[in-house]
């Protein structure tokens, strides 16, 4: 089904300014850096057959081990271009200056990357957790045939969104419908995949949506987006892999909001819903529960590049703005709790 | 759902997970004393400010692994060492750590929950006596052999390396695809009522399995 907003995400592109990095240069002068336009759901190690050339002539002698850093944080080469974007440049720098390595890689914090087939491997298994969380098994894309695996990737490689909608319902996802679509596709059950949990009399209860959460903290206010502090290491970053799961009641419509507070339940929104912890054990019920108001908030919530407000319905959201791997990705900008 | 005392369709929830591994470490520390005892890792989400007490991961570390040249088959598990006596190893220079003579190879292992599988999923890295850490190369010389011809078989999806999920560095991990489905012949083949399993013998069924891939036996007396 690929709507207008889908392809708005799969052209999605952001400018990138990459600098060779000074110790691997060894012609005189140094080389221009290269622009490229880098796919938002595509992974930088793609890029490198177009970044290349334009460096090749001033390396030193030796074999290549590529990597990229932002500012001095290395990039995980795993994470979609888009998500990296949205999560280290609170003010969006465009173009975007990344720096290329090419010796050094810092295997101590990056897993290797050793050339095109590590990126696909990398989405594969994604795509199988994702598909194990909607459907509650991963056989459709473990029987899914070698070339048809290969065609699948190949699509998301190039960018080729009329491929892989030929191609992406061999993977028989479960749909994540909101209210108004759910009365109409509980007319026909067998068209669900439904690993979502039955309850006796074959109604939908329990879904869950695969969600990835990268979460930064920062302390005080901000009037602009540019005086966000940067990032100098991915300690700075809360990375939360976990499913979005929801009991589909009738007439209930969750938002983004509901969504990411439900993934940090300790820290956002009403407590009363998480732990099942005494806190009355405290003769300070009063006060810890005012202590608990102080709580964090979300300042920004990015998902393919837009600021997304938090009130619009969950279900839009995942369906529209998820990547090829049936992931959403969510950067998320919170105020942490006054203490 | 129900109140988490047992698990019927092989996978646990996050507070199952909690009880399982209390019970394990139990077990392990009674039963196990051979090894180090494991130990209960809070998430402490540093970004966050506030710690989340239900949640963690168990722990074993600094295993110290002596490579043999070696192994027999009826014996197939990791050789830890109990004293100092080093054997000699061959250098094999197409690995990338130079494995002198008397180097001593140790590991981690950590026990994380997936919420995205329902099921423990194994962790492990391997590092020498400088805290370099070892390819997938070396570990393959102290892994149990049925282990590395899985491997050879199964390249991506066996053993893979990626970030630890809170750690931000890169570990190996055991894939847990396939867990589910075989916990659930595991409980299957217990007494209690039809297919349940208690959720404090979880970690132990699951680790007599998983285990074996590290080379890490665990004895019987665990299981009971």
């Amino acid at each position: 089904m690929a709507n207008e907003a889908v392809k708005y995400v799969w052209e999605g592109a952001i400018p990138l300014q990459i600098h060779l990095h000074k110790s691997d240069v060894a012609s005189h002068p140094a080389p221009p850096p290269a622009l490229v336009l880098a796919p938002r759901i595509g992974y930088l190690p793609l890029l490198i057959p177009h970044i290349k050339p334009y460096f090749k002539d001033s390396l030193p002698p030796g074999e290549d081990s590529i990597w990229f850093d932002y500012k001095g944080v290395p990039l995980k080469w795993y994470i979609p271009t888009g998500v990296l974007f949205d999560l280290l440049c609170a003010e969006p720098e465009r173009p975007w200056n990344l720096t290329i390595h090419f010796r050094g890689y810092p295997s101590n914090i990056l897993i290797p990357c050793e050339g095109e087939d590590f990126v696909k491997w990398n989405f594969v298994n994604s795509l199988k957790e994702a598909q194990y969380i909607i459907n509650g098994n991963c056989k459709n894309v473990m029987n899914m045939s070698q070339s048809d695996q290969e065609d699948l990737w190949t699509s998301v490689m190039n960018g080729d969104l009329d491929a892989y909608t030929k191609l992406s319902p061999k993977l028989k996802m479960a749909t994540i419908e909101d209210d108004f679509s759910r009365k109409a596709s509980l007319s026909s059950p067998q068209s669900r995949q439904g690993a979502t949990e039955m309850d006796v009399a074959g109604q939908v209860k329990t879904a869950r949506v695969p969600v990835r959460l990268y979460v930064r903290s920062i302390n005080q206010d901000f009037e602009n987006l540019e005086d966000v502090p940067e990032i100098d290491t991915w300690d700075d970053i809360s990375y939360l892999n976990r499913p979005f799961e929801f009991l589909r009641e009738e007439g209930k419509c969750f938002t983004l909001r509901n969504a990411i507070e439900s993934l940090l339940p300790e820290f956002i929104g009403d407590k009363a819903q998480t732990s099942g912890e005494e806190r009355s054990k405290d003769d300070d019920t009063e006060e810890a529960d005012g202590l608990l108001r102080e709580m964090g908030e979300i300042k920004l919530a990015r998902i393919q590049g837009i600021e997304m407000k938090l009130e619009i319905p969950f279900s839009w959201v995942v369906n529209n703005l998820m990547n090829p791997e049936f992931y959403l990705h969510i950067s998320v900008l919170v105020k942490a709790p006054q203490r | 759902m129900n109140s988490g005392r047992e698990v019927s369709d092989g996978r646990l929830t996050v507070e199952g997970f909690s009880v399982a591994a209390r019970a394990f470490a139990d077990k392990w520390k009674i039963h196990n004393q051979s090894f180090p005892p494991w130990s209960w890792v809070p998430l402490i989400n540093r970004t966050l400010h506030l710690s989340n007490q239900e949640e963690g991961y168990l722990s074993l570390e600094e295993i110290l692994i002596l490579s043999s040249l070696e192994e027999s088959p009826e014996d197939e598990s990791l050789n830890v060492a109990t004293d100092c006596l080093e054997k000699e190893e061959s250098v094999d220079h197409t690995i990338l750590v130079q494995n002198q003579e008397n180097e001593a190879h140790y590991y981690d292992f950590h026990i994380v929950y997936s919420s995205s599988y329902k099921v423990p999923v194994l962790y492990f890295r391997g590092y020498c006596s400088g805290g370099q850490p070892l390819s997938l190369d070396v570990i393959k010389k102290d892994l149990p052999s049925c282990s590395v011809s899985l491997l050879h078989e199964s390249k991506w999806t066996f053993i893979t390396q990626e970030e630890h999920p809170y750690l931000n560095r890169p570990w190996f991990k055991l894939h847990p695809c396939g867990t589910e489905d075989w916990i659930k012949l595991l409980s299957q083949s217990s007494i209690s009522t039809g297919c349940q399993m208690p959720v404090d013998l979880y970690l132990v069924s699951w680790f007599s399995v998983v285990g074996q891939v590290v080379g890490l036996r665990i004895p019987l007396e665990m299981l009971n």
